[in-house]
């Protein structure tokens, strides 16, 4: 697979032999995307850790909250959202952390990277990583619960949470690298500024499941919007944290 | 220079006096002057400070914007030095907002809480700027702590109105206490004595922002003293 | 300055660092450092620990931001313009910057690509090749003995043909036969036109690489120091500081 696609960049080089930047900020895009793809296929750790972190918070609420299915329409959405977005943080936590091991965030920032390229790449790489936990987590909700969920719907509504999720969470995790105990940082950090998402998604699952206390509101709309700030804010002040 | 600091100084006096006349006046205003709420009683009398204590508490995080960007601008520890003093002051009166908004809410609402649009923005927002002083504490190097903070001043006052409304459309169809507005019908007297309880409140900021900026620029000129001394031991060692 | 080639010595300086300050919080790591590197040369940064070496070493990588100061890089505003400025360097530090969990030609093609290296696996295999790790080219970095990882690092340094190489103790973790392959290296570099900064402790490996040493001392440039002059008690005097900037 990587060798087939270094070629084909230069088949898309201009005449005069300079590439022109839209295409030098797609490679750049693309390659910090593959190179944090193929090490976590490698490694396997950050999707592990989500993974395990969000089935076991949907275990343990079911004994906290007593989840009998007929509350399941007004109190599902909940517990899947949070149970999806605790098991992020620790996969977010790793996005800088993991570059700061053997100087290989140096690396980068020696290298002529757009630090746009690099914000955009690491926030589609936490989005592919979130999205691959959530194709198994909501899934295992529908049956851990009894609930009939319409999985591709409820899905779909995540990932557009989710996209918030990484647009902040790839920002404060390159800040929360350099705190003492960034662990903890992060979702100190993230939770509030988040509280938007986390309303929309609800609503919007709650929508998805029938739940008779959700508003009809366009809540998928109002992701779309937020979505679109925090990235937009995330990629314009990433370059400040990481200015050494 | 020395007239700079003799001058700064007078202004320093002159701001301080001003704070404590307008805020005694204020205060006899809300006592003696404002006439006692025929529904609510004297518990009213507290929005004499949970209002203009709302009011500075977003001033100070609007500053802590404006100087956030100025600091990534000029890259001036000046800016943060304003930016920290502006940060904790927000965060003070924010905590005395949902503490005196509590104390009218019980004998009001009877409830100390509820979860209305605007006390869950307001305690969402108490949250944030706790985060960004955690931020500082917990990072060590000054100037990196200084950028950090600068973003998090940034994206956090952003997500202010985002948050505001996204609570407002989730809130809206639940049951919720009616947020006293200042009523068009309320005796002048009232109005006068919120008024002049603003120009107050906002003066007690003042004075605290200028004495706890002063304060952060005295205690990095003295690290910087320090460093500089350690240097020229260390180089005549 | 040994012989060279006639078109080094017309040329401009590839590097010109002028008044360079950095702060860290509560320490001036460096105060005011000014120098040039010209084409052809091998200079030598020495000082005792914690006299501003790699802090040097990274702001002129453009990996960190000086606090006050100016850097021109191959006629490169290297502070403004550094997307312009930094395929003109290869730097290793301290660490590696290399991927544990990635093989050594997965680590070049990787920073191949951000460096928009043309002929990338050609280039790759070339550099695998030259720097004697084809062998090991498939295995993680992480099953890699330090020297080879060394290796690898500086292949990666090289690998997109920079006119300045940036060496912070590059002698670390390699055995003989390799310290004198990459002493042969980087003869051949500069040879080339090319310029190498390297820090060191040892003074043996310096000598036989450097056309002068720059000795700094608290953050500031305290000697110049001629290849010819490079004797054990002159650079102790310099590390005393009772050497005077003299050459």
């Amino acid at each position: 697979m990587q060798d087939s696609n270094t070629n084909s960049g230069q088949g898309l080089r201009t005449a005069d032999g300079a590439d022109p930047s839209v295409l030098v900020f797609g490679r750049q895009v693309y390659a910090v995307l593959a190179k944090d793809l193929l090490l976590e296929v490698r490694t396997k750790d950050a999707l592990t850790a989500m993974l395990v972190f969000s089935l076991l918070a949907l275990v343990t609420f079911n004994f906290a909250l007593d989840l009998r299915p007929e509350v399941m329409s007004a109190v599902g959405p909940g517990v899947l959202w949070v149970a999806l977005v605790f098991g992020s943080t620790l996969g977010l936590a790793r996005t800088f952390a993991a570059e700061r091991d053997h100087g290989t965030l140096e690396g980068l920032l020696m290298a002529p990277l757009d630090r746009s390229a690099l914000y955009l790449a690491k926030l589609l790489a936490n989005l592919i990583i979130i999205s691959a936990a959530a194709t198994v987590s909501v899934p295992a909700f529908a049956v851990l619960f009894d609930v009939a969920v319409d999985i591709p719907a409820v899905l779909g509504t995540l990932l557009l949470g989710a996209v918030g999720v990484a647009a902040v969470g790839t920002l404060f995790s390159a800040m929360a690298s350099h705190t003492r105990a960034r662990e903890v940082m992060l979702p100190i950090l993230l939770f509030p500024i988040l509280v938007p998402i986390l309303i929309g998604v609800v609503q919007a699952t709650g929508l998805a499941l029938g739940s008779p206390t959700a508003r009809d509101m366009p809540w998928l709309s109002l992701l779309v919007a937020f979505d679109g700030i925090y990235v937009a804010v995330g990629a314009l002040v990433f370059d400040f944290v990481l200015q050494e | 220079m020395t007239s700079s600091v003799v001058q700064g100084r007078a202004r320093l006096i002159a701001l301080v006096t001003a704070t404590v006349v307008v805020s005694a006046v204020a205060l006899a205003m809300m006592i003696f002057y404002a006439p006692t709420d025929r529904v609510q009683g004297v518990v009213q009398r507290i929005f004499y400070f949970h209002v203009p204590m709302a009011w500075v508490a977003y001033l100070a995080f609007f500053v802590v914007l404006v100087c956030s960007v100025g600091y990534l601008w000029r890259r001036d520890l000046r800016w943060d030095a304003m930016a920290r003093a502006s940060a904790e002051i927000g965060v003070l009166f924010t905590t005395l907002v949902l503490i005196t908004g509590s104390l009218w809410a019980k004998p009001i609402w009877n409830t100390w809480w509820t979860w209305d649009a605007r006390l869950t923005s307001t305690l969402v927002l108490w949250f944030i700027y706790v985060a960004y002083l955690m931020l500082r504490a917990y990072t060590p190097d000054l100037e990196r702590a200084a950028r950090f903070s600068a973003v998090l001043g940034i994206v956090g006052f952003i997500d202010v109105p985002i948050i505001h409304f996204s609570v407002e459309w989730w809130r809206t169809l639940h049951p919720e206490p009616v947020v006293v507005r200042p009523d068009p019908q309320a005796p002048p007297e009232m109005l006068v004595t919120l008024a002049v309880s603003l120009v107050a409140m906002t003066l007690v900021y003042a004075t605290f922002l200028v004495l706890r900026t002063a304060l952060e620029r005295t205690r990095d000129e003295n690290r910087e003293r320090e460093q500089r001394r350690a240097l020229e031991e260390a180089s005549y060692a | 300055m040994t012989e060279r080639p006639s078109s080094c010595i017309i040329q401009p300086p590839l590097l010109v660092a002028t008044g360079i300050v950095r702060r860290f919080g509560r320490t001036l790591a460096l105060r005011g450092v000014s120098l040039n590197i010209m084409p052809c040369e091998c200079v030598a940064l020495l000082g005792p620990n914690g006299a501003g070496k790699t802090t040097l070493v990274r702001v002129l990588a453009t990996a960190l931001q000086p606090s006050a100061g100016a850097l021109t890089i191959g006629g490169v505003d290297a502070l403004r313009d550094a997307a312009r400025a930094r395929p003109l360097v290869g730097a290793v530090g301290h660490e590696t910057h290399l991927y544990q969990d990635l093989t050594a030609r997965e680590n070049l093609r990787f920073y191949g690509r951000l460096y928009g290296v043309r002929g990338l696996e050609d280039r790759v295999s070339t550099v695998l090749k030259e720097s004697d790790i084809a062998a090991v080219a498939d295995r993680p970095v992480r099953t890699l003995s330090r020297g080879m990882q060394q290796r690898v690092a500086l292949g990666r340094a090289i690998l997109h043909e920079p006119m300045l190489l940036l060496l912070d103790e590059p002698e670390t973790g390699l055995d003989d036969t390799a310290q004198r392959r990459l002493a042969r290296m980087l003869e051949d570099w500069t040879d080339r036109g090319r310029a190498v900064v390297l820090t060191s402790h040892r003074l043996e490996w310096t000598r036989r690489l450097a056309d002068r040493a720059i000795v700094l001392r608290e953050g500031q440039i305290v000697a110049h120091i001629d290849r010819s002059d490079l004797e054990p008690d002159i650079v102790a005097a310099a590390y005393s500081g009772a050497l005077s900037s003299a050459g």
